[in-house]
């Protein structure tokens, strides 16, 4: 694997991968945005006056504004690892689309550019979707605060689609995702602040909290929501770009290997 | 490895006269591709596969639509340009894929095993293609285990066995300078006994496999007499050809 790591090559060729995807996801918009968006809203609206009916202020906020902001991390991160898992391993493993992509004058890099892009692209989708139920709700403290939003979306896309995409990589199969939603995503969901704050959790489990990359999404969001500046902006945006380009750079490593087998 | 995608353990080489894989994105942008197996985008239609492309080569939309009808009537597709790639039939699949290679105008043709699995009408189609190609002066690399194909597509032709380089040469000359010009396959009850007292007598070489006596010969006429002295024997006579070139010089052990 180290000699087929080194630094990506970037190109605006990267462009028409991109391109491509969105021209696909464009002919089946409608379904796909109820696919997508649908889920993570009902259990946000479910819960939120549900089980916020029945609890008071959740650090300082109403229980449904808490679990919105939570929600937009949290969907965001579920949009951009599908993508990059089941759609991606589709194009690359199943359909082939990238060996006849590669065939034209653009690298692996490109390709992969593309694919970690238009996951970005689908994060911001499902964040903005979010963020109009905010919006429509006035679960807010200042609308042009939560304007912010959209770039924290972005960089919470980028982060699990780079992730994602070394996942993408090593896995044999479709069923081999599972691992990676049992392992890594669901627990992150518990111990990042989704549902309910970090600070509920035993200490050992706080400071593993500490370390992952939702946590970071989330100290950005839920203060933005409330239209507060979030703290340490510099630190939880250099986390979440570390990952997503660490992940970017070793898929890239991974994927060279896997397709010269 | 002459794409660019995977680097050389030692040597260097040139595709199209540009380095590779130093520059292998401008090297790639001279050349088509037409892999062994089908990766037609099933998500777009039979235009939109050859519109997204075009897109690869850095084309505008523009410059693509206008090269579509061309291409499409190349691959005799036109009727089909609508249809999704899952409606298609192996050989339009395969002629999509050659027009697909097309679609940047290359200069070079790559092209692996372009007929394997299809019907004879299907391939003809395809070699009807590939000679209108090399008409209007393009070069074509072609990899085949078809030596029929071989035999009738190329001025040149290399015979790889194990990766390695076992001879090289227009066909016709391969054939004369390796094999006999006619063969007569012989087989049926008692091919023992026929083999033992008239084979070495009537064939310049003779090989036996299985239940089958190949007889190499350049008269052929004094074989057949002979033969018609064993009506027991039934027999083929046919010219010789590039798959007994191709079986002298490789082994008739299998491959795998």
């Amino acid at each position: 694997m180290t000699r087929h790591l080194r630094f990506p090559r970037l190109s605006w060729r990267f462009i028409p991968v991109w391109q491509r995807n969105y021209l696909v996801w464009k002919k089946l918009a409608i379904p796909s945005i109820l696919g997508n968006l649908a889920d993570p809203m009902l259990y946000m609206l479910g819960l939120g006056y549900g089980l916020g009916s029945l609890l008071p202020d959740v650090a300082g906020m109403p229980y449904l504004t808490f679990l919105a902001a939570g929600t937009v991390a949290y969907s965001t991160m579920n949009a951009a690892t599908f993508e990059v898992l089941y759609s991606s391993f589709s194009r690359m493993h199943v359909q082939r689309t990238w060996d006849a992509i590669m065939n034209a004058p653009l690298t692996l890099d490109d390709v992969m550019l593309g694919e970690l892009t238009w996951a970005v692209s689908k994060s911001l989708l499902s964040g903005l979707a979010i963020l109009a139920v905010i919006w429509g709700l006035g679960l807010y403290g200042s609308f042009w605060m939560t304007l912010w939003i959209i770039p924290v979306v972005a960089l919470v896309g980028f982060c699990f689609g780079g992730m994602g995409l070394v996942m993408n990589a090593v896995s044999p199969s479709y069923d081999f995702f599972l691992y990676y939603f049992t392992l890594v995503i669901t627990p992150m969901v518990l111990l990042c602040g989704v549902f309910f704050p970090v600070s509920q959790l035993p200490p050992l489990l706080q400071s593993v909290s500490v370390w992952l990359p939702l946590t970071h999404a989330i100290d950005l969001a839920r203060p933005l929501v409330l239209g507060k500046t979030p703290d340490d902006i510099v630190q939880h945006g250099t986390a979440l770009c570390a990952y997503g380009f660490a992940g970017y750079v070793i898929a890239l490593a991974l994927t060279r290997r896997r397709l010269l087998k | 490895m002459l794409l660019g995608l995977i680097e050389p353990d030692a040597g260097s080489i040139e595709l199209a006269g540009i380095a590779v894989p130093q520059h292998a994105r401008e090297a790639r942008m001279k050349v088509g591709v037409v892999p062994q197996m089908d990766n037609l985008d099933p998500d777009f239609s039979v235009r939109e596969n050859l519109l997204a492309y075009g897109r690869y080569f850095g084309m505008s939309k523009a410059a693509v639509a206008a090269r579509v009808p061309e291409l499409l009537e190349f691959a005799g597709l036109a009727s089909k340009a609508d249809a999704q790639i899952a409606q298609l039939s192996g050989g339009m699949k395969r002629r999509l894929t050659l027009a697909r290679a097309l679609v940047h105008d290359p200069d070079l043709l790559f092209l692996d095993e372009p007929t394997t699995g299809l019907d004879p009408q299907a391939r003809h189609l395809i070699w009807q293609g590939l000679r209108r190609l090399i008409g209007a002066g393009k070069t074509i690399v072609l990899t085949t285990h078809f030596m029929e194909e071989a035999e009738r597509l190329t001025d040149r032709l290399a015979i790889l066995d194990h990766g390695r380089l076992v001879t090289e040469g227009a066909p016709r000359a391969l054939i004369e300078s390796h094999i006999e010009p006619a063969v007569v396959e012989v087989y049926g009850e008692g091919l023992e006994d026929w083999m033992r007292d008239r084979a070495s007598g009537v064939c310049q070489r003779f090989e036996s496999v299985g239940e089958t006596l190949f007889c190499y010969t350049g008269n052929a006429e004094r074989v057949i007499d002979a033969l018609k002295q064993a009506p027991a024997q039934r027999y083929l006579h046919r010219p010789s050809n590039l798959e007994d070139v191709f079986l002298k010089l490789t082994g008739r052990d299998l491959r795998d």
